[in-house]
C-alpha cells in the first residue's frame, strides 16, 4: 500500500504510454511496479475505498496489530531461545537459581529477562500482546454476533474469524509452554491426562505426542515448531483472507441518513484511514509497550523449572484457556469401569463440552439464516435489542463461558474474598446452567423494554424534560418531535414474519406430510419472531394517527 | 543480584568466607556458652514458669482446660512444645474469640513478647515439645537461597504460591501470604505445624533445609523484593495477569478507539 | 441445512431509502430516508489559526517520538542490565525494563497520536457513499461458468472414462497414507509403560529433602514429607519420566484414626504411603491439611480423604490415590513391599 502514496500527486496529467518517462521519480517506480504487477487496477479499487467510522469497528484492528507485534517480537525471542529440554546446571545471573537443575528451555528463557539487554521487555510485550490478541477478537467476535454482521454475505468470513480464535488459543498455549516453567509444565501434564482420557486411543495419542511417556525430552522441541510455525503460519493465511473478505464485501454499517443496504458511508482509505488506522498501529503498539514497561508477566524466575513432582497453588492456564480449566474443576468424578477398559467420564466431558461450548457460537449464523430462510445480503447492521433472541442467546452463551471461567479461578476467589472454594465449585455447577437461562430470559425482556422505548420515542417524540401546567391543572411533561433522521434511524430496522407450517393439502388435494424439521424450523421461527420477541415498529399510519389527533404533548 | 555472584568468584572470596566461618565460630560459642550456665539458674527458670501459668490460668485456660488437657473447645497442649506456643501467640492467632471459624487469622498479638515467653516456659513444662528457635536456626547466614527455592517448590508452594502469597484449601481454610512472617515464626510453623498446616519435623526437614527456605521466602517475598518486569500483580499468576490484560489493555486500547472514531468537533453555526 | 427459503414477499422489507441527495420531510412517509447530512465544516477548516495550531500539535507529538527514540538508545546505552530502581508506585523493578518500555511506548504512541490527530483536524471529513454490488454473479455469469465447466468436463472425457476416474480417485484416496504411517514413530506403543513405577520390592523409601533413608520415627503424626525410590539421580538423564510416576506422600495417622482396613495394612505402624501423582489429570496433589487428613488438589480441587483409603470426597477425579504397601527393613529403614499394585496417576482407557 506504500506505493500507493506517490500515484496521487497532481502531475499526472500527461497522456499515457510513452510519456510516463517523464514523470517524477515516485510515479516512474509505480510505473515500473504496475508494469509487472498491475498495480494501478488494485489502486483504482481500493485506493479510495470507503469505511466508516465507529469504535467498535476497530476492535479487529486492535487483533491484527497484537498479531503483528507478536510476530516481530517472537521472530526476535527466537534468536535467543533454546527449544531443548537438556537438563543443565544454571550458572547465570540470577542468584535465586544458582546451581539449579533446569531445562536449556527454562535456562534460555532466565537468560532472555535478565541477561539480554531488553529481553526481558520482547518477552513481556511478547506475552501481553498474546493475551490482549485473544481478548481482542473475543470482543471483536460478540461485536460481529450482536450486530447480526455475520449475516449472508459473511458467513465465510466469520468463520474464518471462528478458527482465528481457536487458533490463538492454542498458539498462544503451545506459547506459554514453551519455557518449561513449574506452572506451564503443569499445564501440559494437565493437557496429558486430558489425552489419555480419550477413549480407546488416549494411550496411543499420549505416547506419540510426548514421544513416549511424561515428560520425555521431546514436547517442548514440538511444541515450538507448532507455535512458531505450524499454527502461526496457518493464522497468517487466514488473517490475509479475512482482510481480503472484509475489503471484497465492504465493510457493514449502522442504520442512519443516507445508508442503506446498497451503500457505505464513510471516508477514503486515503488519506483518512492510512492515517487513523497507521495511527491505530502506533497506538496499539505504545500502549502495549507501556504495559510491558510496568507490568510483570509469566515471571518464570519466581515459578521455577518444571519437576513432575512439584506443583503450586493457583495453577491457572492463560485467561483465554480458564473456561476449560473451569469447566475440568467443576465436573464431578465420573468414572465408568467396564469390561477391563474405563471410561473417564470425569475428564472427557469437559473436553468435548469445551468443544461443544466454542462450535456452538461458530454455527449460530446458519441456523439463523435456516430459521429466517433469508437469502439476501445484508450490510446494515441490527442494534442488538432489534434482534431480542439472537441477542439473549449471545447473552447467554457469554454467561456460560464467564461463570466457567470463574470456575477456573475458584482458588482465587475463595482467598481474595473469604470464600469456600467447595461453595465456589458448586456455585460454578448450578451456575453452569441455571445463569444462561436466567441471562436468556433477562436480556429478552430488556431487549423487548428497549424496543418498546424507541416505539413511544418514534410516535410521541422525546421527553423533554420540561413539565407544563395545563390550563385546568393536570401535569404534563412536554414531549418534543423527533427529527427526520431520528425517525428514520429508530424504524429503519426489518422485522421478520414467524414462519408457518405451509398448507398441508396441496393444489392436487394431495395431503403432505410436514416434516420434523421443518415443524423445528417453524417452531424456532415463532420463538424468534413470535409476539412475545418483538414489538412492531411504528408504522407510518400509526405515527400519522397520532400526531395529527392531539399535537404533542 | 549479579554483584553479589559476582562478588563470590572474587579471588579474595575465600578470605572472606574464612573469616566469616570464624566469626561464626565465635558467636556461636558465646551464645552457647552462658547458655549452659542459665541452667544452673533454675530458680529464674521456676519463675518464669510460675508467672506464665497465670497468665494461662487467665488467657487460656477456659478453653484449653486448666491444665493444658484440652476441652472440647481448645485441644490439648501437653507437649506441643514451647515453639507452638510463641508462634501462635506471637502471631496473634492465640487467644482466638471463636472456636467456629474455619481458620483462626493472623492478627495483633495480644501479649507482649516477656509475657509470650512465660506462657511459652509453661506450657513447655507440660510435656516435652518443640523448643523455640535460635537466629543461628532461621537466620540468614549460611543459607542456600537456590536450595530454599527448590525446598519451596516441593513442600511449601503447593499450599502457599511459588512465591508464598498463599491460596485456598478446602471449605473456606487458607495457606496464609508469608509476606512480612517473621523468619522466627516461619520456623515454628514448619517445626510444629500450626492449625491445618503439617509439620516438617527435623527428620522430614532438616534444620539447614528450613534455613535454606526462610532465606529464600525473604529473598522473593519481602518488601525490598525486586520484580524486574514491573508490578508483580499479587505474583497470583495468569488469573491476575488476565484481568490486567482486560481492564488495563484491551480497555485502554478501547479507549483509545473510541478517540480515533469519534467525530471531530464541528465549527458552531452562529 | 435445509434449502428452505422464505419467498420475497414473506421477507420484511426496508424503509425507503434515499442516498446522496438531501430530501426534505415526505408527506407521505414521515420516516423516509433523508438521505447525508450536509457536511458541517471543522474549526480547522474555517479559522486557519486552529489549523496551525493542529499542525504544531502534530508536529510537536513526532518530535516527542523522535526524542522518545533517542532516549531508548541512551537507556539502552548507559543503564546496566541487572540495576534496579525503585518507582512510586509500581516498587522496586529493572531500570533498563523500565526505560525502554517506557521510551518505546511513547516513541510509539506518539507517532500513532499525532497521524490520529491529523486525520481528525486537518484531513478532509467529508463523508461519502459507495455502492455496493451484489457478491453474486448475474444470472448470465453464472450461465457461463456452467457451459465452460460442462464442456472442460466433456473435453476431459472423465465421464466416459469410468476407469481413470474410478482408479485416480482410489489413488489420491491412498497417498496420504504414507504421511500418516511417517507418524509412527513420533513415540513407542503403550505396552504396560503406564502400570510400572520404579517402586519395587525392598526398594528404600528416600526423604527427597534430607536425600536420606529414614525410619518410622522420622514421621511424626501431623507432618508431611516426600520420598523417591533409593537410586533416582535428578541428574542422570530419565529421571523426570521415574519421579513423574514414583512420587510419594508420607503422612501418619494415629491407627485407630485410620477408617479403611486394607490402608491400615498396608501401613507401617500408621505410617502411610501414597502416590503423590493425582488420579484425575496428574498434577502432583500434597495440600495435605493434617487436622482432617484430606489432601486438596491445587490444579481442580480433588479432595481425597488419606485417613479412608484416599477415596475422593470432592472433585473431579474419579478414584482414590494408590497406595504403596511399605514396612521396616533389618536395620530399620522404610522400605517398599512392592510395586503400586494400580497404575499411577491420570485414569485411560485400558486402565480396566
Amino acid at each position: 500500500m506504500s506505493t500507493t502514496t506517490s500515484t496521487t500527486s497532481p502531475s499526472g496529467a500527461e497522456g499515457p504510454g510513452r510519456s510516463r518517462g517523464k514523470a517524477p521519480a515516485g510515479e516512474r517506480v509505480a510505473d515500473w511496479a504496475d508494469g509487472r504487477l498491475g498495480i494501478y487496477s488494485l489502486a483504482k479499487a481500493n485506493m479510495r475505498k470507503i469505511f466508516p467510522d465507529h469504535w467498535s469497528f476497530m476492535l479487529g484492528e486492535v487483533c491484527l496489530y497484537s498479531f503483528i507485534i507478536i510476530i516481530l517480537t517472537g521472530v526476535y525471542l527466537t534468536l535467543f531461545f533454546h527449544p531443548s529440554m537438556n537438563e543443565v546446571v544454571y550458572h547465570g545471573s540470577y542468584v535465586p537459581m544458582q546451581g539449579q537443575l533446569m531445562s536449556e528451555a527454562y535456562k534460555s528463557t532466565l537468560d532472555i529477562s535478565f541477561d539480554v539487554r531488553g529481553g526481558l521487555l520482547i518477552r513481556q510485550l511478547h506475552h501481553w500482546a498474546a493475551l490482549i490478541f485473544v481478548a481482542g477478537m473475543f470482543v471483536h467476535m460478540m461485536r460481529v454476533f450482536f450486530t447480526g454482521a455475520f449475516r449472508k454475505p459473511r458467513e465465510v468470513n466469520w468463520l474464518f474469524g471462528f478458527l482465528l480464535l481457536v487458533l490463538g488459543m492454542f498458539t498462544g498455549f503451545t506459547g506459554y509452554s514453551l519455557p518449561d516453567d513449574l506452572l506451564s509444565g503443569t499445564g501440559i501434564r494437565f493437557t496429558q491426562g486430558a489425552v489419555l482420557s480419550v477413549p480407546i486411543v488416549g494411550t496411543y495419542l499420549s505416547m506419540f505426542i510426548f514421544g513416549g511417556e511424561f515428560p520425555g525430552d521431546d514436547f517442548i522441541a514440538r511444541f515450538y515448531s507448532i507455535h512458531i510455525l505450524l499454527l502461526p503460519g496457518i493464522m497468517l493465511g487466514l488473517v490475509v483472507a479475512h482482510l481480503i473478505l472484509v475489503f471484497y464485501h465492504k465493510h457493514t454499517q449502522f442504520a442512519g441518513p443516507g445508508k442503506t443496504n446498497k451503500n457505505v458511508v464513510g471516508m477514503p482509505l486515503l488519506p483518512v484511514y492510512m492515517a487513523k488506522a497507521g495511527g491505530f498501529f502506533f497506538l496499539v503498539f505504545g500502549v502495549l509497550a507501556i504495559v510491558s514497561a510496568v507490568a510483570t508477566i509469566n515471571p518464570i524466575w519466581n515459578i521455577g523449572p518444571y519437576r513432575p513432582d512439584m506443583v503450586s497453588t493457583g495453577a491457572q492456564p492463560d485467561w483465554y484457556m480458564g473456561f476449560s480449566e473451569g469447566l475440568v474443576r467443576v465436573m464431578p468424578g465420573w468414572e465408568i469401569n467396564f469390561w477391563g477398559h474405563t471410561l473417564v467420564l470425569g475428564v472427557f466431558i469437559p473436553l468435548t463440552v469445551f468443544g461443544l461450548v466454542l462450535v456452538s457460537i461458530a454455527v449460530y449464523p446458519f441456523i439463523e439464516s435456516w430459521v429466517t430462510g433469508d437469502k439476501r445480503e445484508h450490510h446494515i447492521l441490527d442494534r442488538p435489542r432489534n434482534a431480542p433472541t439472537r441477542t439473549a442467546f449471545g447473552v447467554a452463551w457469554i454467561t456460560l463461558y464467564f461463570i466457567s471461567l470463574i470456575g477456573g479461578g475458584n482458588d482465587l476467589w475463595a482467598t481474595h474474598f473469604d470464600l469456600s472454594i467447595n461453595a465456589i465449585t458448586w456455585f460454578v455447577r448450578i451456575g453452569f446452567f441455571v445463569g444462561p437461562v436466567v441471562a436468556f430470559i433477562v436480556t429478552k425482556r430488556i431487549c423487548l423494554g428497549l424496543q418498546r422505548r424507541d416505539r413511544d420515542k418514534v410516535l410521541h417524540g422525546r421527553e423533554s424534560g420540561i413539565i407544563k401546567r395545563l390550563p385546568h391543572g393536570e401535569f404534563i411533561e412536554v414531549h418534543e418531535p423527533l427529527s427526520q433522521e431520528q425517525l428514520h434511524t429508530l424504524t429503519a430496522h426489518e422485522q421478520y414474519q414467524p414462519a408457518e407450517i405451509g398448507p398441508l393439502v396441496d393444489e392436487n388435494g394431495v395431503e403432505r406430510k410436514v416434516k420434523p424439521l421443518e415443524k423445528l424450523r417453524v417452531k424456532l421461527s415463532k420463538g424468534y419472531y413470535g409476539e412475545e420477541s418483538q414489538i412492531p415498529k411504528p408504522t407510518v399510519e400509526e405515527y400519522k394517527e397520532i400526531t395529527s389527533g392531539h399535537g404533542h404533548h | 543480584m549479579k554483584k553479589l555472584s559476582a562478588r563470590r568468584r572474587h579471588p579474595l572470596a575465600a578470605l572472606v568466607v574464612l573469616l566469616l566461618a570464624l566469626a561464626c565460630t565465635g558467636g556461636l560459642y558465646a551464645v552457647l556458652a552462658p547458655a549452659s550456665k542459665a541452667q544452673a539458674d533454675e530458680t529464674a527458670q521456676s519463675l518464669t514458669i510460675e508467672e506464665g501459668k497465670k497468665l494461662y490460668a487467665v488467657g487460656c485456660a477456659s478453653c484449653h482446660g486448666t491444665g493444658g488437657q484440652g476441652t472440647s473447645d481448645g485441644p490439648s497442649l501437653v507437649g506441643v512444645g514451647a515453639a507452638a506456643v510463641d508462634f501462635q501467640v506471637a502471631t496473634g492467632r492465640m487467644p482466638a474469640a471463636t472456636s467456629q471459624a474455619a481458620q483462626l487469622p493472623k492478627k495483633k498479638a495480644v501479649y507482649t513478647q516477656a509475657e509470650i515467653d512465660q506462657l511459652a516456659a509453661y506450657i513447655a513444662s507440660l510435656g516435652a515439645g518443640p523448643a523455640v528457635p535460635t537466629e543461628e536456626q532461621y537466620g540468614p547466614e549460611g543459607a542456600d537461597i537456590a536450595k530454599g527455592g527448590e525446598l519451596f517448590r516441593n513442600n511449601c508452594a503447593q499450599c502457599h504460591n511459588f512465591t508464598g502469597k498463599g491460596g485456598a484449601l478446602t471449605h473456606g481454610k487458607y495457606a496464609p501470604d508469608l509476606e512480612g512472617v517473621a523468619p522466627k515464626h516461619i520456623y515454628q510453623a514448619m517445626l510444629t505445624g500450626p492449625q491445618n498446616m503439617p509439620s516438617f519435623p527435623d527428620g522430614s526437614l532438616s534444620e539447614q533445609n528450613k534455613k535454606d527456605i526462610i532465606a529464600y521466602v525473604k529473598t522473593v517475598n519481602g518488601e525490598e523484593t525486586v520484580s524486574p518486569g514491573g508490578l508483580s500483580l499479587g505474583g497470583l499468576g495468569p488469573v491476575s495477569e488476565g484481568l490486567f490484560a482486560w481492564i488495563f489493555g484491551l480497555g485502554g486500547m478501547i479507549a483509545v478507539a473510541v478517540w480515533v472514531a469519534a467525530r471531530t468537533a464541528k465549527a458552531r453555526k452562529s | 441445512m435445509s434449502t428452505q427459503e422464505t419467498p420475497e414477499e414473506k421477507l420484511p422489507a426496508g424503509q425507503d431509502t434515499a442516498h446522496g441527495a438531501v430530501r426534505v420531510a415526505d408527506e407521505k412517509n414521515p420516516f423516509a430516508d433523508p438521505g447525508l447530512p450536509p457536511h458541517e465544516p471543522r474549526i480547522q477548516d474555517i479559522d486557519e489559526r486552529a489549523a496551525k495550531r493542529s499542525e504544531r500539535t502534530v508536529a510537536l507529538l513526532f518530535t516527542l517520538s523522535m526524542l522518545a527514540t533517542v532516549g531508548f538508545i541512551a537507556s539502552f546505552v548507559t543503564i546496566p542490565v541487572d540495576k534496579s530502581v525503585y518507582i512510586f508506585p509500581i516498587g522496586h523493578i529493572n531500570a533498563l525494563n523500565f526505560a525502554l518500555g517506557m521510551t518505546l511506548g511513547i516513541a510509539l504512541f506518539t507517532i500513532g497520536a499525532g497521524a490520529v490527530h491529523w486525520a481528525r483536524t486537518l484531513m478532509s471529513d467529508q463523508e461519502t457513499a459507495d455502492e455496493r454490488h451484489p457478491v453474486a454473479a448475474s444470472p448470465e455469469v453464472r450461465e457461463k461458468v456452467m457451459e465452460d465447466f460442462r464442456q472442460g468436463a466433456k473435453e476431459s472425457v472423465i465421464g466416459r472414462r469410468k476407469l481413470i476416474r474410478n482408479t485416480m480417485f482410489g489413488a489420491l484416496a491412498l497417498v496420504p497414507l504414507s504421511g500418516v504411517v511417517l507418524l509412527r514413530d513420533l513415540g513407542p506403543l503403550p505396552g504396560t509403560k503406564l502400570r510400572h513405577t520404579a517402586w519395587q520390592k525392598g526398594k528404600l523409601l528416600v526423604n527427597m529433602n534430607t536425600n536420606e533413608p529414614m525410619r518410622p520415627s522420622d514421621i511424626i503424626v501431623g507432618s508431611l514429607t516426600f520420598a523417591q525410590p533409593e537410586g533416582l539421580d535428578p541428574h542422570e538423564h530419565g529421571y523426570m519420566n521415574e519421579i513423574a510416576k514414583a512420587a510419594l506422600m508420607l503422612v501418619r495417622i494415629q491407627p485407630e484414626n485410620i477408617k479403611d482396613k486394607r490402608e491400615l495394612e498396608w501401613s507401617h505402624e500408621g505410617i502411610v504411603a501414597y502416590s503423590k501423582i493425582c488420579t484425575h489429570v496428574g498434577c502432583p496433589i500434597s495440600l495435605y491439611e493434617q487436622q482432617t487428613h484430606h489432601a486438596l488438589c491445587p490444579c481442580h480441587q480433588s479432595t481425597f480423604d488419606l485417613s479412608d483409603g484416599a477415596r475422593v470426597i470432592f472433585g473431579p477425579a474419579g478414584h482414590a490415590l494408590p497406595q504403596l504397601r511399605i514396612g521396616v527393613n533389618d536395620e530399620g529403614y522404610l522400605e517398599a513391599l512392592g510395586d503400586f499394585e494400580e497404575p499411577v496417576g491420570p485414569s485411560f482407557w485400558e486402565r480396566g
